[in-house]
């Protein structure tokens, strides 16, 4: 029964939909602890997934590290969007990584020879298993990338941590250019808080919008306020009419996704 | 009208394709790895090659509401270059990924020595990582290069019934009809096959098995021949399940043989998380 995993019956809702509604659920929270994570998986995953993620945990324990051209572990690494859903891929791949017991070298290897899913697992994955700073090169590769799904990762709690001033500056102007919510940028209150650079950055970009009569970005009014260095909590958002000489020009546009403009393409 | 273009070169075209593609049907491409007009010299240009069509690309097509798999493997023109065969020994290491749905495009270019080792090894890589395989016919000395390309798929591990095989024309559809392959057509502005003869093949062998493709890349070619295809097999009788038969259900079945097809496209829509290649504000309609 080769056709068991086609997911023919998705065929109607992708013609259907333009990009539409395919959210699968809210995904699993990967910054929680990895037993919360694996509790939260167990819950959701089929009878037929959970088998397999168990097995391949125990395996990934059994036989951590480097055999050969590729590992067993690597192999369910590659494999786990379609045996538990992409949905679950990041969790799972998560839990493989943690269990594989997967150092630095480890994850620079999955991560180099990985799709862009399993790349985006290794991401997730750092703050659980590396202490130190050895492992940002994988964060700068993917803040060097333009695909959304890798930038979000990216500045998730191991950039918090380790990543230095100037580029954490760039990641949070970048997650303004491409429309990566800066929800997902993690500590964003601290990281942000009193930095003057940043303030003056998100400033100029501010400006640089409202010259083109572009819209600016309504995260831009969520970030800005936490440079203040008195700042407290984080406000609620309303962003206020642009602090702008050209009018109501660059009033942000409610049907325009934010930083949908993509003026940063040069880099690519 | 859904279209599933099962052989198309996407990283040789502009976002206006995948724009006009969508709005002409197509939901879902498969990208088979195949030569990029200027010869590699190396494996590392084949790695970070497929590594885009495993996440750059896909990507990029996600933005525009298609669903894009591929299919890996060294093509038949650079498998003559020393240079460039070891990248054989890496590809088992990428054919485990959940995107690949397919070994291919591999098969025969000028039937060298070296085109018949190729060929042989990647039809058992097929056979390893039961995969089905795209295997493209030549274009000089055709019907030959057909009848030894399925000799040697005969001799492999792998099943006819899971084997594509690309670039007929009235010459050799035939014979890999009676060989119990799939049958794959490009249909191309200039050469290979047009949409009327198209039509024609298909009111003489019917739809069954039949895949049609535009097999655009980089040459002169036309990503939206499926939907003239379609539109014309309705003008000339056949009716909308017969398109739908040919245009998507064929395909999906061809390459669901790997167990991998995944026609939901990942969120990553401008409304979702915003993206990096609509360039300028999206101008709505008020």
């Amino acid at each position: 029964m080769t056709h068991s995993r086609t997911h023919a019956h998705q065929a109607t809702s992708v013609a259907d939909t333009p990009g539409g509604p395919v959210t699968p659920d809210p995904h699993t929270p990967l910054t929680t602890s990895l037993t919360t994570l694996h509790r939260h998986l167990t819950a959701r995953l089929g009878e037929a997934a959970r088998a397999w993620l168990d097995q391949a945990l125990d395996e990934a324990a059994a036989h951590p590290g480097t055999h050969g051209p590729i590992s067993p572990w690597e192999l369910r690494l590659a494999e786990a969007g379609r045996r538990c859903g992409p949905e679950h891929a990041d969790a799972v791949r998560v839990l493989i990584l943690h269990a594989a017991r997967a150092d630095t070298d480890a994850l620079t290897r999955v991560y180099a020879q990985g799709t862009a899913a399993e790349r985006r697992a290794v991401l997730h994955a750092l703050p659980h298993l590396v202490s130190g700073p050895q492992a940002l090169p994988l964060v700068e590769d993917a803040l060097r990338t333009n695909d959304t799904r890798l930038l979000a990762a990216a500045v998730g709690p191991y950039a918090a941590r380790h990543l230095a001033a100037h580029q954490w500056r760039h990641a949070v102007l970048k997650c303004l250019f491409t429309g990566v919510p800066v929800t997902e940028v993690a500590e964003l209150d601290r990281r942000a808080r009193a930095d003057a650079e940043l303030a003056r950055m998100l400033g100029d970009y501010a400006a640089e919008r409202t010259a083109a009569g572009r819209p600016v970005p309504q995260d831009l009014y969520r970030v800005l306020p936490l440079t203040d260095p008195e700042a407290g909590p984080p406000a609620p958002v309303t962003p206020p009419p642009p602090a702008a000489d050209h009018g109501t020009s660059g009033a942000p546009h409610p049907h325009t996704a934010p930083g949908a403009d993509g003026a940063h393409g040069k880099e690519s | 009208m859904r279209i599933f273009d099962p052989h198309i070169h996407m990283t040789s075209r502009t976002t206006d394709d995948y724009q006009a593609m969508y709005t002409a049907g197509v939901r879902a491409v498969v990208e088979p790895s195949f030569w990029l007009g200027q010869p590699r010299t190396s494996p590392a240009s084949f790695l970070d090659y497929f590594d885009a069509l495993l996440g750059w690309e896909p990507f990029r097509a996600a933005q525009y509401g298609i669903a894009h798999h591929c299919t890996l493997a060294l093509n038949p023109k650079e498998a003559n270059d020393p240079r460039c065969t070891p990248v054989l020994d890496e590809l088992p290491r990428y054919l485990v990924k959940d995107q690949v749905v397919a070994v291919g495009e591999i098969g025969y270019d000028s039937m060298t020595p070296a085109e018949d080792t190729a060929l042989a090894a990647q039809l058992q890589l097929a056979a390893d990582h039961a995969l089905p395989a795209l295997v493209h016919t030549p274009h000089r000395d055709k019907l030959t290069g057909l009848r030894r390309t399925l000799d040697v798929v005969r001799e492999s591990h792998l099943p006819t019934d899971r084997v594509l095989v690309d670039h007929l024309n009235e010459t050799t559809v035939k014979e890999a009809k009676d060989s119990g392959c799939w049958l794959g057509f490009s249909v191309y502005p200039d050469t290979k096959m047009d949409e009327e003869r198209m039509v024609a093949i298909l009111r003489t062998y019917g739809p069954e098995r039949v895949l049609v493709n535009s097999a655009a890349d980089w040459g002169r070619s036309d990503p939206l021949k499926t939907r003239k295809v379609g539109d014309l097999m309705l003008a000339e009788g056949f009716s909308e399940d017969d398109v739908d038969r040919v245009l998507w259900r064929n395909p999906v079945a061809f390459y669901g043989l790997s167990g991998r097809l995944d026609l939901d496209v990942p969120v990553t829509d401008v409304t979702h998380e915003g993206n990096s290649i609509l360039r300028g504000p999206q101008k709505t309609e008020a």
